[in-house]
């Protein structure tokens, strides 16, 4: 923002448009993760935890590369692998990179309640504040992605954090350092969406995946994170991507119209039974008979 | 039956009438304090988790995360409380013919125009109403709120019950917040003696012949046999 004295947005008695303006690059961050060309090396596993100072958690087995069922407070990033078979009776190893998907419109932000627990920069990447958090988990409730993790020992809630911390510092985060081939890339948003439309295509015209296309799902406002699927019309097969995410409705409501509805009852209640004391008075007993004298 | 009983005459000093009269025994007032200083707790921190103009609130009892971790508990007196009150009150709080008289006459009693109502018994229609909200809300509360205390071992599978829980929590609480703020008011400012009833357990015969009638006559009765 500092920097922002040096753009001019007017000027006067200039002729024609303002020079220079327009052509600030969009400051929206973004990661694509395409999936056609994912091998579930865990390569971005290893590299979020090293960065992030975690080590392994205990793994399970379950007859397949799923070592792990799903993202953990310390476990921010997970490839979810599925067996799928196509209609044709083929078999696909469908692998989605999970991680927080930096939603435009975050439905943990909407839910929580602490003051500064979650924010979002203005590149797009939503950020917890442990130091802020209570640990009430209404992010968990809020997020359509089940990302938000709790974290008993300290009753925190954590999550990926785009690697905010590098990213500020203008690297890429550690999982797309780590990618050995090139499915993960980091940039601009339009830069990102860009690319991945262009692989999309690709995958249409040259690969025959008819449904390939981009995953940024309109319904959260778009994400910071964006995926190329073989079959856009089947998210879920990828490790339970959700079709049409949203903040749940219950959610909106509570936040929303519940708050002011709430908030009017409760002031008409305090300012009901003030009036009431002003206009009728206290319920006397000892007054009744004693002690006015004189009245009827 | 009521646990209410008139004070015999040897139990107080010389010099005083029979004219008090034990409303509220020392159990039922420990409870109703338990249950009062509980609910005022969560109503508290709830106010803080639920709007950030209100954020505050926790910060007065000690914080975000302490109020967090508290409420909850606070929440489960709260709840033991109404539930022993249940117990020992459910038989006293049922609608009788005389509630129903006095509930269609109520606009009276609202305007303090008390010689215009029929006589009840030990609690009257409002006290009876609030307090089945009360149980009702306590039990829809902890319940929701037992979601809404461990929600990360909520499966996601089953998340719909996270959103059934945060709806149910909400209207419950509300609703009790409703009945609460009339309580107070009705307890402490409008009905002169109430408060008193609660902290020392006694009432003056003429309170008791104006608002309980019935259940005056009652104990009075019982003081007269007993002589």
């Amino acid at each position: 923002m500092t920097q922002a004295t040096l753009e001019i947005s007017r000027i006067s008695g200039h002729p024609g448009p303002v020079p220079g303006a327009g052509v600030k690059r969009e400051e929206q961050v973004c990661k694509l993760i395409d999936t056609t060309t994912c091998i579930g090396c865990k390569a971005c596993e290893v590299a979020c935890l090293e960065w992030n100072g975690y080590t392994f958690n205990e793994t399970v087995f379950n007859n397949s590369y799923q070592t792990m069922p799903e993202t953990a407070w310390n476990y921010w990033n997970l490839i979810k692998f599925n067996e799928h078979e196509r209609e044709d009776g083929s078999l696909m190893l469908l692998m989605r990179k999970d991680q927080c998907m930096h939603c435009a419109d975050p439905g943990c932000l909407a839910a929580c309640p602490a003051d500064g627990a979650i924010v979002q920069y203005a590149n797009g990447i939503v950020d917890f504040q442990q130091d802020r958090c209570i640990g009430c988990g209404y992010c968990m409730t809020g997020c359509p992605f089940n990302i938000p993790k709790f974290n008993p020992s300290n009753r925190k809630v954590f999550k990926c954090t785009l690697c905010s911390d590098r990213v500020s510092e203008g690297l890429e985060p550690a999982c797309i350092k780590a990618c050995p081939t090139g499915c993960l890339h980091f940039g601009t948003k339009d830069d990102m969406k860009e690319l991945a439309e262009t692989r999309a295509k690709q995958l249409r015209d040259n690969y025959g995946f008819e449904n390939a296309g981009v995953y940024d799902p309109p319904g959260v406002g778009g994400t910071g994170v964006v995926y190329v699927l073989h079959d856009v019309t089947n998210p879920e097969a990828y490790g339970g991507l959700p079709r049409d995410p949203h903040i749940p409705w219950v959610v909106r409501l509570w936040k929303g119209p519940a708050k002011w509805i709430g908030n009017l009852a409760m002031l008409f209640g305090v300012v009901g039974v003030t009036l009431h004391y002003l206009r009728y008075g206290p319920k006397q007993v000892e007054g009744r008979k004693q002690g006015r004298e004189g009245e009827p | 039956m009521s646990v209410s009983q008139v004070i015999s005459s040897s139990e107080r000093g010389a010099g005083e009438s029979d004219d008090r009269i034990l409303r509220y025994t020392l159990a039922e007032r420990v409870n109703h304090w338990i249950a009062g200083l509980s609910y005022m707790y969560c109503l508290i921190t709830g106010l803080a988790f639920w709007s950030p103009y209100m954020f505050w609130l926790a910060i007065l009892v000690g914080g975000g995360p302490t109020a967090r971790s508290w409420h909850p508990w606070f929440g489960l007196v709260f709840t033991a409380s109404v539930l022993w009150m249940f117990k020992i009150w459910r038989g006293d709080m049922l609608t009788t013919d005389a509630d129903r008289a006095w509930r269609k006459v109520m606009p009276h009693y609202i305007r303090n125009e008390d010689e215009n109502l029929p006589p009840i018994g030990r609690f009257n229609y409002g006290q009876k109403l609030f307090f089945w909200l009360m149980l009702y809300g306590a039990v829809l509360l902890v319940l929701s709120g037992l979601v809404l205390w461990f929600p990360e071992s909520i499966p996601w599978k089953l998340r719909w019950l996270r959103y059934l829980a945060l709806a149910i929590h909400v209207t419950a609480a509300l609703a009790t917040i409703g009945g609460f703020i009339i309580h107070v008011y009705m307890g402490t400012a409008m009905v002169r003696g109430g408060f008193t009833s609660i902290i020392r357990g006694e009432v003056s015969a003429a309170w008791a012949r104006l608002h309980h009638r019935l259940w005056y006559e009652q104990v009075t009765k019982k003081r007269f046999e007993e002589k």
